[in-house]
């Protein structure tokens, strides 16, 4: 028990270096890449929150981008000050019973995490009793529910318009720190005996329910679990854009954080984590290839806006084919692991035989 | 302990089980033999709760079991070692066992009874970090046992454990289920191997579509010509 102990001094050492970061890049950074930062962090979270139903508990589940809509609306509707709110709802005026009610950033990001985590428990009754495609494409349907109902909901979400004027959120600290919170919470979670029996579902159904476990309790519990960091970071998400706006929340948002998890590996947090950079920042930095390039006097007619994703999708399709467990797999990068390597460094290219036992 | 009457269970319009009737006492090995499709493994799982019944009753220690969920059941003492093994695949033996004592809140318990398992499985402690999926057949088999000792169970119920094994390494599980069974935990055994399974069962039935054809001492049944010709591959004189 000494190693757990010393493990969780170091995981803290590293969440105050990685703190005293984000204040460099807040105060030193340029807002671009600051940008990119907050970006990778909020898709942290949701990617995180992706992997509990689908990498841990086994639930194809592809619902994310409507319990994000939830959470980015409550930001919207709450942290919008009242004096600005006749201006947003010009077409329509706001409700009046929520016209005058304030509330700041953290209360309505907790409220949206709530909300959608109480919403995922309405849908998981009849929902979770399917099973692989069927549920995918059920969560999906009811992710579009709740996009055409914040449409039409008019007089709350001033529909179609979207909410414009939301205090912008650039503080990458702020951000770090929600996306630590998750991080700890969703680990401490998976590391429980809650988070076993995810995995017993995920790996045999059959199996689990002969050992006790309550199938449908537990796929539930995720699937709520998942909605409520899904709702933080949608929430997140609205407050770094500064509006809202029903076409955000297309399914295919969720595809985004399908490959975070895919490419991270589906069932290891920290491989979420590398998986919600590289794919953030990868998207960003392919940017060179959506500009035009003149090479020898010649303008090269593929690179044009566009190409980027292009290329990008290419190179997904070649980490699917030769990688196919993601980064990580089922793994988790561990304090043993990184010591191991510090020690060591040359042991993985060495041949299995030399290492002995 | 146990008692099924007149149990009747159907899948859609198909009766899997007409009318089955069965004792398990305390402390004995029963085994239920038949050939594919008998109905051997729908009479475990509903047992076990995960399937209805039509009608009939399951009594476990003068307690109707009709209508609790596996959970339950898995708290009063009976527990399922699936046909096909089914561990977890990717997680480590350890996690399997862990995943065992899944009901279990007595943390120092469950340590001493990890620790009983590997006495009892010295392969499964070697093997420690392992992925159950990369054990062998017999492995895995091994830690099937293992994983549903771990919830301490009065009676343990399984499903073909010889299935797909060598014949030496059935001879192994089948000296475990006896060690098993004289440490105190009531065995019923669904076996297609009737030979070994009717060697160590104190008492049998054998379960012929839906309906049990006859039962008696494992020793009887051994020596009865219909079952020698029916199956254990002897040939009538």
């Amino acid at each position: 028990m000494n190693h757990n102990k010393r493990n969780i001094m170091l995981t803290l050492a590293a969440l105050v270096v990685l703190f005293g970061l984000a204040c460099f890049v807040q105060a030193e950074v340029d807002s671009y890449i600051r940008r990119i930062v907050n970006l990778c962090l909020i898709y942290a979270i949701i990617g995180l929150s992706m992997n509990v139903t689908n990498g841990f508990a086994g639930q194809f589940s592809l619902g994310q981008a409507g319990f994000m809509a939830i959470g980015a609306y409550m930001v919207g509707i709450f942290t919008v000050p009242v004096e600005l709110r006749a201006d947003v709802f010009y077409a329509i005026p706001m409700n009046p019973h929520l016209v005058n009610v304030y509330m700041p950033l953290w209360m309505a990001l907790i409220l949206g995490g709530v909300l959608a985590a109480g919403i995922a428990g309405l849908i998981g009754t009849p929902v979770l009793r399917l099973r692989g495609d069927y549920l995918a494409i059920a969560t999906l349907g009811f992710s579009e529910i709740i996009r055409i109902i914040i449409t039409n909901a008019t007089s709350i979400t001033n529909g179609a318009l979207g909410i414009k004027n939301i205090p912008p959120l650039n503080d990458v600290r702020y951000i770090f720190l929600a996306t630590a919170i998750s991080y700890v919470l969703i680990t401490l979670l998976l590391n429980s005996s809650y988070g076993r029996a995810f995995k017993a579902i995920r790996e045999d159904e059959i199996a689990a329910e002969a050992m006790g476990i309550n199938l449908f309790y537990h796929k539930n519990l995720a699937f709520m679990v998942s909605a409520f960091f899904a709702g933080i970071g949608g929430g997140l998400y609205g407050a770094l854009l500064g509006t809202v706006d029903p076409k955000n929340f297309l399914f295919t948002l969720t595809y985004n954080f399908l490959l975070i998890i895919v490419l991270g590996g589906m069932g290891s947090v920290t491989g979420s984590m590398f998986g919600a950079i590289i794919v953030t920042a990868g998207l960003e930095y392919l940017r060179v290839f959506d500009e035009p390039l003149e090479l020898m006097g010649v303008a090269i007619p593929l690179f044009r806006p566009g190409l980027r994703m292009v290329v990008f999708s290419i190179l997904l399709m070649i980490c699917v084919l030769f990688w196919r467990h993601g980064i990580m797999g089922t793994n988790e990068l561990t304090w043993e692991k990184i010591i191991h390597f510090v020690k060591h460094p040359l042991a993985g290219f060495r041949k299995k035989g030399v290492q002995g036992k | 302990m146990l008692k099924v009457r007149d149990l009747v269970v159907a899948y859609g319009g198909i009766e899997a089980l007409k009318g089955i009737s069965i004792d398990v006492p305390e402390g004995q090995i029963v085994t239920l033999i038949g050939a594919n499709g008998a109905g051997k493994s729908t009479l475990l799982r509903t047992i076990m709760g995960l399937e209805k019944p039509r009608s009939g009753s399951v009594e476990y220690n003068e307690e109707n079991l009709k209508g609790l969920n596996s959970q339950h059941i898995v708290t009063r003492g009976i527990t399922l070692v699936p046909e096909g093994r089914r561990v977890f695949p990717n997680l480590t033996v350890l996690e399997n066992l862990r995943i065992g004592a899944y009901l279990r809140k007595d943390e120092d318990g469950i340590l001493k009874d990890i620790q009983r398992i590997y006495e009892l499985f010295p392969r499964l402690e070697e093997r420690n970090w392992q992925m159950a999926g990369t054990l062998s057949g017999g492995e895995q088999q091994m830690l099937a046992l293992g994983r549903a000792l771990m919830c301490r169970p009065k009676l343990i119920m399984m499903d073909e454990p010889s299935l797909g094994l060598a014949p030496l390494v059935i001879k192994e599980i089948f000296n475990i289920i006896r060690r098993i069974n004289e440490s105190g935990t009531t065995v019923l055994l669904v076996e297609q191997n009737a030979n070994m399974a009717l060697k160590v069962a104190h008492h049998a039935y054998v379960l012929e579509t839906g309906r049990i054809k006859m039962e008696g001492s494992g020793r009887e049944l051994l020596e009865n010509e219909e079952i020698k010709e029916a199956y254990l591959g002897k040939k009538k004189k």
